[in-house]
């Protein structure tokens, strides 16, 4: 199977922290903001992006996991039900700056999905979207990244996969890889 | 594993572990979205779905309804009281009328055993059993089996008394599948008349001193003396039911441990279960209406999904 790197560890490290000096300069002191991973993969982003604000901007933000499933448009169109995950809001996003966070951005989907499902926690001042993969061309709705690590351009036989330390892999990668 | 091994749930005994577990996982999902201030999900939109009850019904009526409204289906309510069922029409017949109606999914109940597993065989909508006669209701069993994995945590290696009522009960037998398939020991109790010959052999044990069962368990899920399905008289009177069956927080409190209470509902207060036992610490009964919306959105929305 034909594998190509797009980010290893090292640039993964400093998209983040990019990310984090973004964040800085767009929130100041992050008041009014709170951050959503988007289940499944967005929430390891999220949790290395919340430890790297403590670390360098010293701010504690609140924080989610969101999932979408149930807001998903495919239901019915799939041979299996999609199985659910958690979803952990302890607040009210009501007035709030929120970020949307996910690993990679492809149709566009599940971003919409999500936009649905966070409605139900409240009506966000304003909404960004954070991802570190952007497959450019590949979009079924207008959804673009505020924030984004890597635009890449891809095929519909190629798919992005992200691999974590903390997940079992031996270091932290982000591949581009043939369809089986 | 996301799909459950069958098209309808027409009681547990045909349903797998990994089944029950499935609905669990996604009944929890379910619970914090009737936790949110929106309490909606758009999962199921394009689906209609007839509730069907040729027999009466509040509490899981209101709880299926308030399920398939959360998830945004489409509902159409049917009860035999005020139907065509009265002027001679039959199951199928009516049946495949409200199917004409290009209706997705049935939820029934029925005084007659099996009457979902014969409709299973002829209509192919999903059906879900809400109730068939003296013999199971799955939802009420699932409900009750995740409302005890909330409170001790795991229903493996729990013990579990159904008291009361068991011969009339079709909660007592999709609880003992259940809670078996989990991995729990059943207990049941009640009077001699009121249990079934041979329920031994279903592996639960048979006890007819409450006081020793409510030693004996973790859980005692009490159920309704059911009057209404009974042609001849079982006990003396409700008074003396009351006296040598009945639970009052006296009860409870003289154990050494903390035993949960449940009940399905409804309650005949002072018959089979005191009002300061109903309403103490120690009773899920509300919990149990509260996740009885959860596992039925689960239930609905895994039966409805793939093609």
């Amino acid at each position: 199977m034909q594998k190509r790197l797009v980010l290893d560890q090292q640039q993964i490290s400093i998209v983040l922290k990019r990310f984090c000096h973004q964040l800085m300069e767009n929130h100041d002191d992050f008041e009014n903001t709170v951050l959503l991973g988007l289940q499944p993969r967005g929430i390891v982003v999220l949790e290395q992006l919340v430890a790297l604000l403590k670390e360098i901007a010293h701010v504690d933000v609140p924080y989610g996991y969101l999932d979408a499933t149930f807001h998903r448009d495919d239901f019915r169109r799939r041979d299996f039900p999609l199985k659910a995950n958690e979803t952990k809001i302890d607040f009210l996003i009501e007035g709030k700056k929120v970020i949307l966070i996910d690993d990679v951005l492809y149709k566009g989907r599940s971003v919409r999905a999500a936009l649905d499902a966070m409605i139900a926690f409240g009506r966000p001042a304003k909404v960004e979207l954070m991802v570190l993969v952007d497959r450019k061309y590949t979009r079924d709705y207008p959804i673009m990244p505020d924030y984004c690590g890597i635009k890449v351009n891809t095929l519909e036989s190629q798919y992005v996969s992200v691999e974590w330390r903390e997940k079992g892999f031996d270091q932290d990668a982000i591949w581009i890889t043939e369809k089986a | 594993m996301s799909q459950l091994s069958t098209r309808h749930l027409l009681g547990i005994k045909n349903i797998t572990a990994a089944d029950i577990e499935l609905i669990f996982q996604t009944a929890d999902n379910f619970k914090e979205v009737l936790n949110r201030p929106i309490k909606k999900v758009p999962s199921l939109r394009d689906i209609t779905i007839a509730n069907i009850f040729f027999e009466n019904s509040t509490r899981t009526r209101l709880s299926f309804e308030l399920a398939e409204k959360r998830l945004s289906a489409d509902v159409i309510n049917f009860s035999s009281s005020n139907s065509s069922v009265k002027k001679g029409e039959t199951l199928i017949d009516t049946v495949n009328n409200i199917l004409s109606m290009k209706v997705d999914m049935v939820v029934m109940r029925h005084a007659s055993v099996g009457a979902p597993h014969f409709l299973s065989k002829h209509i192919q909508a999903n059906i879900v059993n809400a109730g068939d006669g003296t013999h199971e209701h799955p939802t009420q069993a699932l409900l009750d089996a995740f409302s005890i994995r909330e409170k001790l945590g795991d229903v493996a290696g729990k013990k579990v008394a159904i008291i009361g009522d068991i011969l009339h009960s079709r909660v007592a037998l999709s609880n003992i599948f259940c809670l078996q398939k989990l991995g729990a020991e059943v207990m049941v109790c009640g009077p001699i008349t009121l249990i079934p010959k041979h329920i031994e052999s279903l592996g639960v044990k048979v006890e007819q001193d409450v006081m020793k069962a409510l030693q004996w368990c973790d859980v005692a899920n009490v159920l309704r003396i059911q009057l209404e399905r009974q042609q001849i008289k079982y006990f003396p009177s409700l008074r003396e039911y009351s006296l040598y069956f009945g639970i009052n927080k006296r009860m409870l409190e003289s154990l050494d441990k903390e035993i949960v209470v449940m009940h399905p509902g409804p309650i005949n207060r002072g018959v089979e279960l005191s009002s300061d036992a109903a309403d103490s610490g120690q009773s899920i009964i509300l919990q149990q209406v509260e996740n009885g919306v959860a596992i039925r959105m689960a239930v609905l929305y895994l039966l409805a999904g793939g093609k």
